[in-house]
């Protein structure tokens, strides 16, 4: 598989290394000399030094002939013209955009650019997950962070030990899918019951994520 | 869509370099109302001390910066910052998600151009305008000197 990048930092050089390591043929676009020097001598990947919003650096790239398109840059202007050009003029099958300000990634979704990430969304919501709400153990936001998925051991004191999962209160946006206990996972049906040391992987709504913990363990720190 | 006389159109005005500003300046005598966007405070010292519009101090391709310039009820967006890439997207911004009726942009890649003015949005290149007069110029001569 053929695989463009544009972007630099300590990313691109990790999935550069990542991505050989696996095979694929890489193309790295950076328009600083230094990092392109820097790649070239640690890493058997093609490098191209320019701008990676330009047509003519993206065709020296050999962007006809590739599968897929990174931009991860900083900027979320030139992430969003690459996209498109590899995609809309490239015929470029998959393309991936990094978006920086959280709120753009709706923004890309309408401009026909549908894989995007959002570094700084995803780790503010898992920073702030963490940080207020300690009885969490694991948290995985699926698809940019509407739907979380949290797992959280079950203490002696909260109000669900010893009740079966109808009998608890939870919203109907969110559902107990799985209970692990002594290592062994569960999928529960409405007797099954709750007990002390068992952990619970819940699928639900982030902003119904308080009201979840607040049923379970019975109160919100 | 309620239609409103010339006078009252609302712009945005998106980079106020020599272009923006001069372009503000104008818009602003004819009595329109003006808001500009720029992410340097200094450039707003360009615009003419009887400009009667408003000016934003911010990065316009953040959603939030074009909602408080109330991008929603715009009937012209006009971007015309030094980059090509945030003078697209923003008038992509302007077009597709809040169906503005009038997205002019200015780009400078003659190739890009080409691309995105299949995206229903005006193109101005600086480039091709200037080569275009250029020619003119040029070929007016030849002319008179048959």
């Amino acid at each position: 598989m053929n695989i463009i990048m544009v972007g630099g930092g300590k990313k691109i050089l990790f999935l550069t290394k990542s991505f050989i390591s696996k095979g694929y043929n890489v193309t790295v676009i950076n328009n600083d000399k230094q990092f392109c020097n820097k790649l070239a001598k640690r890493y058997n990947a093609k490098i191209v030094n320019g701008d990676g919003t330009k047509l003519y650096i993206l065709e020296d790239a050999g962007i006809a002939a590739t599968d897929m398109v990174l931009a991860l840059t900083p900027k979320d202007q030139d992430n969003l013209v690459t996209c498109q050009l590899a995609s809309k003029l490239f015929g470029v099958k998959k393309t991936l955009a990094l978006v920086n300000d959280p709120r753009n990634v709706e923004v890309f979704d309408k401009l026909g650019v549908n894989t995007t990430i959002s570094t700084s969304g995803i780790i503010s919501s898992l920073i702030e997950q963490k940080v207020f709400v300690d009885q969490i153990t694991n948290l995985i936001p699926l698809e940019e962070g509407k739907v979380a998925v949290i797992e959280l051991e079950i203490h002696e004191d909260y109000p669900v030990v010893n009740k079966s999962l109808k009998e608890i209160d939870i919203p109907p946006q969110a559902i107990i899918s799985c209970i692990v206990r002594n290592g062994n996972p569960i999928i529960p049906g409405g007797e099954t019951k709750i007990i002390s040391k068992d952990k619970v992987v819940i699928l639900t709504l982030p902003e119904i994520q308080s009201e979840v913990l607040k049923a379970i363990a019975g109160r919100v720190d | 869509m309620k239609k409103r006389k010339a006078k009252d159109e609302y712009i945005i005005i998106v980079g106020c370099g020599r272009l923006g500003s001069h372009i503000a300046n104008i818009f602003s005598k004819k009595k329109k109302s003006i808001v500009v966007i720029d992410k340097k405070e200094e450039a707003f010292r360009r615009l003419g001390v009887d400009f009667s519009g408003f000016t934003i101090e911010a990065d316009a391709t953040e959603e939030d910066v074009l909602l408080e310039a109330k991008i929603d009820k715009a009937d012209i967006v006009i971007t015309v910052t030094d980059d090509d890439n945030t003078n697209i997207m923003v008038a992509q911004i302007a077009k597709k998600i809040f169906n503005v009726p009038k997205v002019i942009a200015r780009i400078f890649d003659v190739k890009m151009k080409e691309f995105y003015e299949e995206l229903d949005i005006s193109i101005l290149s600086p480039t091709i305008l200037s080569a275009n007069k250029f020619i003119d110029i040029v070929e007016q001569e030849a002319k008179e000197k048959l």
